[in-house]
C-alpha cells in the first residue's frame, strides 16, 4: 500500500471553524492545503482563493473545433458527391448551420468533460489522506508537514474548533 | 421563507435517506418494475414481427405513410425537453427549488431520447441498414443529403443523447462517491469504481463546477434546438397543416408541456415508491404546476395562432386542412388535444390544483395523451387530406401500431426504474449545497 503524504488531517462540523483554521494556515505561509467538502461551498472557495478553472479553454476549443468541422463536413461531402436539384447551389450555408451547431455543442460538452478530468488528474496531490465523513456531513483540512511541525498545526486547528485531528506519516 | 426548497434536513440526513432509496426494493416497485417488463416484451415481440414481415404489418397505406411511429418519436423527444429544463436552464438561473427533482427530470430525459431514437429505425422498414443514415465513408462515395432536415434530426437527436447522458453522468459522480462512503462489501467496490476517485477535494470542485456551468450553457440553446430541429421536419415541407413559421416555438413549448407532465406522472408515485416523501414536497409540485402553467398557456396561444394563420392565410389548403382537424373525421382527435392541453392547463391557476397531488397525477395523465394526440393529429391529419382530394385517405392503426407503444413504455420505465433503484434519483450534493452549514459563531 502506498505512503501517504506526512501531515495533518482535520475535520470541521462548522464552516467558520475550517474558514478560520484555513486564514491561519495562510497566514503562516502553507498553501499546499487539500480541503474537502460534501458540496461546493462558497466561504471555503473565497478563503481559498483559486485562480479560474482553465476547463473553459476546452470547451472554447473543443465548440470552435466542431463548429468548423460541422461546417467543413457538409462543405466538403456536397463537394465530393453533387446532388445537383433545380439549379440550386450544391453547397450553401443556411441548411449547414444546424450542422454546424449541433457539432459544435457536441465537441463543445465532450471536451468540457475531457477538460474536468484532464485538470483533475494533473492537479490531483497525490496520496493525500482522507475520510468518509468529507463526502457525508464534514469538512476535512489537509496539511503537508514535517513530523516537528505537525504538534504546532494540531494545535491550531483545535483552536479553530476542529472536531478531530488525525497526522499522516 | 426560509429555505422552503430544503424541507429541515441536514447534511448527514440528506444522505442517510438518499442512501435509503437504494435499499431493498418495496413491492409498489417491484410490481411497477414487472408492469414495465411486461409492456417491453410487447413491444420486442411486436418489434420481431415486423422484422419478418415488414412494415405492412403496421397500419402503413399511402398517403399516410408517417403514423404512429413518427407521432411517438415526437411525442418521447418531446418528453426528454423538460429534463434539460429543469437541470440545465433553472440551473443557469439559480433557482434552488429544482435540487430535489432534477436528477430524476434528468434520468428521464435520456431515457425518453433513448426511446424515441428507437422510432426512426423502426420506422424505415429495414432496420439492418440504418446506418446509412450517418456519413460514413463507403465503397460508391456517397454522401447523405445535408440539406434535408431528416439528417439535421439525426444530428439533433444523438448530440442531443450525448450531451444528456454526459450531463447526467457528470452530475452524479460527487452523489455516486456519497453513496460509495455509506455502503460496504460489492456495493462499496461497484460504486467506487463509479464514482471515479471523486473526494470532494477543492481542486475536484473547482474544475467541476466550472465544467458543470459550461455544460448547462451548452445544453441550454441544445434543448431549445432539438425540438426546433424535429419541427422542421414538418415545416420545411409544403404539406398544409405542416408549412408554418410558427412551428419551432410551438414545439418546444408543446415539448416541455408534455415533458412536465410526464415529470408528474413519474414522480408522484416514485416519491411513494421510494418514501422520498418529505424531500419531494408540495412545494416543488407547485413550482412545477406553475412552469406547467405557462408553457401550458403558450401553447393555448400557439393553437389559436394555427387556426388564425390558416384562415388569415387566405390559403383553401390549409383552410380545409384545420376544418377537418376540428370538425372532419378526425375531430375526436382535434379536440382531444385541445381540450387535454389548452383547457386542462388552465385549471393550475387554482393553488389547491396545484398542491394536490391526486389532482396533478390526473392533470399529468390528459396532459401526456394531449401531447400524443397533438402530434397524431399534426402527422396523421395532414397526410391524411394533402392538395389533391382524390389521394386522400384515412390511417387504420394495427396491433403493431398499439405494440410498439406500448413496448416504448415499458422499454423507457424499465430504464427509468432500474435507474432509480441503482443511483441516487436525488441529487445529494446539490441539496446539500442549499443547506448551510453550522457555524460556531452561530446563524448561517
Amino acid at each position: 500500500m502506498a505512503t501517504m503524504t506526512p501531515g495533518v488531517l482535520a475535520s470541521f462540523t462548522q464552516v467558520d471553524a475550517a474558514t478560520d483554521a484555513i486564514r491561519a494556515l495562510k497566514a503562516q505561509g502553507r498553501t499546499d492545503l487539500t480541503v474537502y467538502t460534501p458540496a461546493p461551498n462558497h466561504e471555503i472557495e473565497e478563503v481559498l482563493d483559486h485562480p479560474v478553472s482553465p476547463v473553459r479553454l476546452f470547451t472554447l476549443v473543443g465548440g470552435l473545433t466542431g463548429c468548423a468541422a460541422g461546417f467543413a463536413m457538409t462543405f466538403w461531402m456536397s463537394d465530393n458527391w453533387p446532388l445537383l436539384v433545380g439549379g440550386k447551389p450544391i453547397a450553401t450555408v443556411p441548411p449547414y448551420v444546424v450542422l454546424g451547431f449541433e457539432l459544435m455543442i457536441l465537441l463543445g460538452a465532450l471536451s468540457t468533460v475531457a477538460g474536468v478530468i484532464i485538470m483533475s488528474v494533473v492537479n490531483a496531490r497525490k496520496r493525500v489522506p482522507f475520510s468518509e465523513k468529507f463526502t457525508d456531513d464534514q469538512i476535512g483540512v489537509f496539511v503537508p508537514c514535517r513530523a516537528e511541525e505537525a504538534a504546532d498545526i494540531e494545535n491550531l486547528f483545535k483552536r479553530a474548533g476542529s472536531v478531530e485531528v488525525t497526522h499522516a506519516a | 421563507m426560509a429555505h422552503a426548497y430544503v424541507p429541515a434536513q441536514t447534511h448527514a440526513e440528506v444522505t442517510r435517506d438518499v442512501v435509503a432509496t437504494l435499499g431493498a426494493p418495496s413491492r409498489g416497485y417491484v410490481m411497477m418494475l414487472a408492469g414495465a417488463v411486461g409492456l417491453f416484451l410487447v413491444g420486442l415481440f411486436t418489434f420481431v414481427m415486423l422484422l419478418k414481415d415488414g412494415l405492412g404489418l403496421a397500419g402503413y397505406s399511402p398517403p399516410v405513410m408517417w403514423s404512429v411511429y413518427i407521432t411517438t418519436f415526437v411525442f418521447w423527444v418531446g418528453i426528454g425537453h423538460a429534463g434539460t429544463l429543469i437541470s440545465a436552464i433553472l440551473f443557469l438561473f439559480r433557482s434552488q427549488w429544482r435540487t430535489a427533482v432534477y436528477r430524476a427530470t434528468e434520468a428521464m430525459t435520456v431515457f425518453a431520447v433513448m426511446t424515441a431514437g428507437l422510432f426512426p429505425i423502426i420506422h424505415i422498414g429495414r432496420q439492418w441498414v440504418f446506418y446509412w443514415l450517418l456519413p460514413y465513408p463507403n465503397q460508391r462515395y456517397l454522401w447523405p443529403n445535408f440539406k434535408s432536415p431528416l439528417l439535421w434530426d439525426v444530428f439533433a437527436i444523438s448530440t442531443y443523447l450525448t450531451v444528456s447522458t454526459t450531463f447526467l453522468v457528470v452530475g452524479l459522480v460527487p452523489d455516486i462517491a456519497a453513496v460509495r462512503d455509506q455502503v460496504s462489501g460489492w456495493r462499496k467496490k461497484l460504486y467506487g469504481a463509479c464514482s471515479l476517485g471523486w473526494t470532494g477535494s477543492d481542486n475536484q470542485w473547482r474544475h467541476y463546477t466550472r465544467g458543470y456551468l459550461y455544460l448547462a450553457a451548452l445544453a441550454t440553446p441544445l434543448v431549445l434546438s432539438v425540438h426546433s430541429v424535429v419541427s422542421w421536419d414538418f415545416a420545411m415541407s409544403i404539406i398544409p397543416g405542416w408549412h408554418g413559421t410558427i412551428f419551432a416555438p410551438y414545439f418546444v413549448a408543446g415539448a416541455i408541456y408534455s415533458g412536465i407532465g410526464m415529470v408528474f406522472t413519474l414522480l408522484i408515485p416514485l416519491r411513494k415508491i421510494l418514501r422520498v416523501e418529505h424531500m419531494i414536497v408540495d412545494y416543488h409540485f407547485d413550482n412545477l404546476a406553475k412552469l406547467t402553467l405557462f408553457v401550458g398557456s403558450i401553447l393555448f396561444y400557439a393553437y389559436a395562432m394555427e387556426y388564425f394563420v390558416a384562415w388569415y392565410s387566405g390559403s383553401t389548403y390549409e383552410q380545409v386542412t384545420f376544418w377537418r382537424r376540428a370538425f372532419g373525421p378526425m375531430w375526436w382527435a382535434g379536440w382531444s388535444m385541445i381540450i387535454c392541453n389548452a383547457f386542462v392547463s388552465q385549471l393550475l391557476w387554482f393553488r389547491k390544483i396545484r398542491t394536490n397531488l391526486t389532482a396533478l397525477f390526473v392533470i399529468s395523465i390528459f396532459i401526456n395523451i394531449g401531447m400524443w394526440f397533438e402530434r397524431y393529429v399534426i402527422i396523421v391529419s395532414s397526410l391524411s387530406n394533402d392538395y389533391e382530394p382524390w389521394a386522400w385517405g384515412q390511417l387504420n392503426p394495427t396491433w403493431a401500431d398499439w405494440g410498439i407503444l406500448a413496448g416504448s413504455f415499458g422499454w423507457f420505465g424499465m430504464y427509468f426504474l432500474l435507474f432509480a433503484r441503482t443511483f441516487p434519483i436525488i441529487a445529494i450534493q446539490e441539496i446539500k449545497e442549499t443547506i448551510p452549514f453550522p457555524r460556531k459563531r452561530g446563524g448561517h
